[in-house]
């Protein structure tokens, strides 16, 4: 199904040509596609409506960089929006200015509270703080015995009443302990209950109000459909949240309901679970879920690679050079270059939407050797011949070839392509070398083109 | 069959259970429809949004869409007051068939003694209260039931089987933690040979479907029941939570591929979550929904009935 979703938007993005900024063409396809990806990474249809309408707001009229189609960019402008959506950078818990701060763990049942609250106690004390533990779960069959299992086996302490039944008691006593003792952050587990259950939402409130938890965190299964919107603003709603603590991301969900969960409840998420392990929580990063969410990774990492490693000056400089033919044998090693550090050509290839299905390219194989070689003997060739290829004669070109180590056949057939793709680029540029078109030369058409030199 | 009055009950828990959702959706769907003489293309994109919300999917949504719309353009359909009934047509058909097209599988048949009934599902699902649940439910029935603790991985597991194993009165049979979850499903099956046992229920860790070797230990534990006793485990029940989103395709697509799921339970319908994903799954793989869990009582699991479900989420709320 998701392979049928990235097929489809490569096509999308491939129709879309032209033009330098974004047209309301441009957008509204794209962005349909996009929709679509949120929609099936399970962010809420509401939340998807809002957040198609202020991105298509922004992209407007935006300048197409250099490197991108139009339709690579509106998933720029997208995944940038999502990143900043889903909080921009990490986000930390705080602690109150007197001991303990109190950590409130609420969630539905199953999210992963009790192993999520071991985790983090482990975290903290590996940050130096003396956090104590106590489960309030006085519901579900053995959830107290699990914290103090996992209590154990993390060597931390949990304050420990088994006979007592009332969590607001289990609360007051394990705040008391940790005051007396000295533990500067006090955990609370909490029995996992339903966001419509009126009564185990009163108790939280109450369990709320005796401790002034500094931080009320939500456990929420990244696996979470629709539905975390509801249950997300119910808690917060009736407990105010300080943040969000995903879980279960090791698994494959898409984790759109992370972007649901800020939208209702606006309040950073702080903590990915990445594991069973204990040892398996780490802070949040918005990136890596953003690209997630969107589930284009091919194209993302297309996007970024090209950002990375193309100056947009530098492209300019060279459309500059193209289009008065003065393409030299020093330009033809900077694309090179450009090209490797892209990484390997096959691969680039393929990420390229449009280029992967073309004919014949899939099968092409390019050797990253034969480029270092290329590179090699344009190195071995003075400045002075790098722009004049014309008076390279058989006594330079013997020369070069001792220099770079390679065969003076070599040589030849480099000088014969460098022509060849002169020659061919003058045609271009002398037929319709729009803006767009040179825009592909730099970022994409090259090293297809390449291919066909060394291949 | 029940009795009716114990069958009415039944369906009153059930409409009690999903009475968030039906609220839900149907005030939207009244809200949508409401003093409207025709029917509108918006009409029509709203219905399509409240059907996503109820996480059943863009490709289901927009296909029962699309098939109203059709039948709205062949005059087949005027009344805005039918869409509904349409809607709830197409999304009854979809689960009818998937009851049909798998063979049901049956405890009181002349199959094999102990028959095997294994929970699988991701972390967090239920497993643990549905094999609860469904061990009171044949005690209930009058069958013999052995609970065979074979989650030896998460912390206190075991404890929490023991106290629904003493609550529904079955024997358990466990190991301690840490232990092979196949070493205690071949004590489980021996003792239950041995002691003429009608029913054994196995509880196991919940695993994420991404994790190969976790989904490999499964296979093992099929291939260690079916050597002890023929056929076993007989029934491979996938635990689905309610709140899952579209990941839930995926996992049933992976249980099914490792453990052999033949049937599918639903969790925490007494929420406000909908569980619309099921519509794909058993669209997808053909496989019937066996029990939904309607709260966090010993009694709170029932048997799945398309219609109830359908009608759970359409039926007015004022019968």
């Amino acid at each position: 199904m998701f392979e049928n979703l990235s097929k489809r938007f490569q096509k999308v993005l491939k129709d879309l040509k032209g033009e330098g900024h974004l047209t309301p063409r441009h957008i509204e396809a794209a962005m349909k596609e996009v929709r679509l990806a949120l929609l099936e990474a399970d962010v809420h249809f509401k939340v998807v409506k809002d957040f198609v309408a202020r991105v298509q707001e922004k992209a407007l009229g935006q300048d197409v960089m250099l490197s991108l189609s139009p339709g690579q960019q509106v998933v720029r402008i997208v995944h940038q929006e999502l990143i900043e959506v889903l909080g921009g950078g990490q986000a930390s818990v705080t602690f109150s200015k007197q001991p303990p701060s109190v950590f409130l763990m609420v969630g539905l049942q199953g999210s992963g509270k009790t192993t999520t609250s071991g985790k983090l106690a482990r975290f903290l004390s590996q940050e130096g703080h003396h956090p104590l533990l106590v489960s309030l779960d006085v519901y579900r069959p053995a959830a107290r015995q699990q914290l103090s299992i996992i209590a154990e086996s993390l060597g931390l302490p949990i304050y420990e009443a088994p006979q007592e039944m009332n969590p607001l008691v289990l609360a007051r006593e394990a705040l008391e302990l940790a005051r007396n003792k000295g533990y500067d952050v006090l955990i609370l587990d909490t029995a996992g209950r339903l966001h419509i259950n009126d009564e185990l939402m009163n108790e939280l409130e109450q369990i709320k109000g005796l401790t002034h938890p500094v931080e009320t965190l939500l456990v929420a299964d990244s696996m979470t459909g629709q539905d975390a919107v509801k249950s997300a603003s119910e808690f917060h709603e009736k407990v105010g949240l300080t943040g969000v603590i995903l879980t279960k991301l090791d698994g494959d969900a898409r984790g759109g309901a992370a972007l649901s969960l800020r939208h209702v409840v606006g309040q950073p998420i702080k903590f990915a679970g990445i594991g069973e392990k204990l040892d398996a929580l780490e802070p949040f990063y918005p990136d890596r879920l953003a690209g997630r969410i969107l589930g284009m990774g091919d194209v993302l990492s297309l996007i970024e690679k090209a950002e990375q490693t193309i100056e947009e000056e530098k492209a300019l400089e060279m459309a500059e050079k193209i289009r008065r033919n003065e393409f030299d044998l020093e330009d033809f090693r900077d694309q090179l270059r450009q090209i490797r550090k892209m990484g390997p050509l096959d691969q680039i290839l393929g990420m390229l939407p449009g280029i992967g299905p073309l004919k014949g390219l899939n099968k092409l194989q390019i050797d990253e050797k034969e480029l270092l070689h290329v590179e090699a003997i344009i190195n071995s060739m003075t400045p002075y011949e790098r722009c004049n290829h014309h008076v390279i004669n058989g006594h330079r070109r013997k020369r070069i070839a001792m220099g770079s180590g390679r065969p003076v056949q070599e040589v030849n057939r480099l000088l014969k392509q460098y022509v060849d793709m002169k020659k061919m680029l003058k045609t271009m540029s002398g037929s319709f070398m729009g803006k767009a078109l040179m825009k592909k030369m730099k970022g994409r058409s090259f090293p297809g083109m390449g291919g066909g030199f060394f291949g | 069959m029940a009795d009716k009055t114990e069958k009415k009950s039944f369906f009153q828990r059930l409409k009690a259970a999903v009475q968030g959702t039906r609220d839900n959706l149907l005030g939207k769907i009244e809200n949508i429809v409401l003093g409207k003489k025709e029917i509108s293309p918006e009409m029509l994109d709203d219905l399509e949004a409240v059907l996503i919300g109820a996480d059943i999917g863009v490709s289901i949504a927009s296909e029962v869409i699309e098939k109203t719309r059709q039948k709205v353009d062949r005059k087949l359909l005027c009344d805005p007051d039918h869409l509904r009934e349409s809607i709830r047509q197409e999304l009854l058909a979809i689960l009818l068939e998937a009851q049909k097209a798998a063979p049901q599988a049956s405890v009181s048949g002349p199959a094999a003694s102990p028959w095997v009934i294994m929970l699988v599902g991701v972390n967090g699902t239920g497993k643990t209260t549905t094999l609860g649940k469904l061990a009171n439910r044949y005690m209930t029935d009058g069958k013999s039931v052995l609970i065979c603790a074979a989650d030896t991985f998460r912390a206190a597991a075991v404890e929490q089987l023991s106290v629904w194993a003493r609550r529904a009165g079955a024997d358990m049979v466990h190991q301690s933690s840490g232990g092979n979850p196949s070493a205690v499903i071949f004590d489980s099956l021996q003792a239950a040979v041995a002691r003429k046992t009608d029913i054994v229920l196995v509880d196991t860790a919940g695993r994420l479907h991404t994790k190969s070797n976790l989904m490999q230990e499964l296979e093992k534990m099929k291939r260690i029941a079916e050597r002890q006793v023929r056929g076993a485990p007989h029934e491979v029940l996938l635990v689905l939570d309610a709140t899952t989103g579209q990941n839930g395709l995926i996992q049933a697509k992976e249980f099914i591929k490792s453990a052999g799921v033949g049937g599918l339970i639903v969790t925490k319908l007494d929420g406000t979550a909908k569980g619309g994903v099921v519509f794909s799954i058993v669209r997808e793989f053909r496989i019937p929904i066996r029990f939904v869990g309607i709260g966090e009582k010993i009694d709170d699991l029932i048997e799945f009935s398309p219609e109830a479900f359908v009608d759970g989420i359409f039926l007015s709320g004022r019968e």
